[in-house]
């Protein structure tokens, strides 16, 4: 049974691609045929965070217009070292119109008939048109979420729209399942009193916590290279990413990381300034 | 607290400001999103079947408003019953 699940988050901005590139890899490196979906019409990103983007001939209108199949159109990755994760990219000239709800309904039933296990797709910023097809069809859905005002409101706008105009909201079964991923998390801003906790932010939003990624130059740097950050094996930010795939997959009870300041020596709390 | 922030006094906690600023916000909005046009026309009508199983009521006696006064919302359902012994 393949599960759709939508990354998505209202604001532009908090690390979506980032979690997609991550998360869909994590899911291919624990053993499941995972395909991720750039839903960015016209700003299409994935391609580079994942490191594909010389690779692309074909796009995801190319396959809903009969232009191209979706062999054609469906990049392998080459991080992951097996041939379970595959990249669909956007179109990067064509108009937003033509992602019909029909054309991405049978792109997905395509790829549950290739036999992928999960479909991950990246939904673009904002509430419009991309980001509803994004989540029209999603079982589940990681809200990402940074530790700041308008990234919460937003994502709580989000949820709404989730709750309203999602496939499975219209049809009145089992609603789609939230989880609340917290990404730029800095534990030592939070004992600050500088920065909403994950505690504060899932009282606010009242969706489980599926993991917090810390904030980390490595996010930047793995972008550079085109190369998803959770392949950074024993980095904090690829060691959060795993958790969450760990989570998503059924190991809820594993506690979170990186979600505690170290507290530095007393000499250093006296003479090291802040 | 460290020992600099106990000399020169604690700074203000502006995460507690956007937490209290957020609830406050999500709260009014989430409201928004349901109520207000949603439900208002459904209620008077029910209200109007109700009523007038009792008594004999003009549908445009009863008024139901939703006002917002501070904090709170007040749902004001007025109803002009007929007068005793009048037509009806």
């Amino acid at each position: 049974m393949t599960r759709i699940v939508v990354v998505t988050s209202g604001k532009g901005g908090v690390g979506k691609t980032t979690t997609s590139a991550s998360f869909s890899s994590g899911l291919a490196l624990r053993g499941f045929k995972t395909a991720v979906i750039d839903f960015d019409v016209g700003l299409r990103n994935l391609d580079l965070i994942m490191g594909c983007e010389r690779r692309v001939v074909y796009d995801l209108i190319n396959v809903i217009n009969g232009e191209a199949t979706l062999s054609q159109a469906l990049i392998k990755d080459k991080h992951c070292g097996n041939d379970n994760l595959y990249v669909l990219p956007a179109s990067q000239t064509r108009d937003k119109d033509a992602l019909t709800e029909e054309g991405v309904e049978k792109v997905l039933k395509e790829l549950e008939h290739m036999g992928f296990d999960y479909i991950v797709c990246d939904s673009p910023a904002g509430i419009e048109h991309g980001a509803i097809m994004a989540l029209t069809f999603a079982d589940e859905a990681l809200i990402v979420t940074n530790p700041e005002v308008s990234s919460v409101r937003d994502s709580d706008r989000i949820l709404g729209i989730i709750q309203a105009k999602s496939r499975r909201a219209i049809a009145g079964g089992e609603p789609v399942k939230e989880h609340l991923l917290i990404t730029r998390y800095s534990p030592k801003r939070v004992e600050d009193g500088e920065m909403l906790s994950y505690k504060d932010i899932h009282e606010i939003l009242r969706v489980k916590i599926i993991g917090v990624v810390p904030e980390s130059e490595l996010v930047l740097q793995s972008s550079n290279q085109g190369a998803p950050a959770i392949h950074l094996k024993g980095s904090d930010v690829s060691d959060a990413y795993f958790d969450i795939v760990d989570r998503f997959l059924g190991k809820e009870d594993k506690p979170l990381r990186f979600v505690d300041y170290e507290k530095p020596g007393l000499l250093k709390r006296i003479f090291g300034g802040k | 607290m460290s020992l600099l922030s106990l000399i020169f006094g604690n700074k203000p906690k502006t995460a507690s400001v956007a937490k209290e600023r957020l609830q406050l916000i999500i709260a009014h909005e989430r409201n928004g999103q349901t109520s207000k046009q949603d439900f208002l026309p459904e209620l008077q009508k029910e209200l109007i079947a109700v009523i007038s199983k009792y008594v004999a009521v003009n549908p445009d006696d009863i008024k139901v408003a939703l006002e917002k006064q501070g904090n709170f919302e007040v749902l004001e359902v007025n109803i002009v019953l007929p007068e005793a012994g009048g037509p009806n």
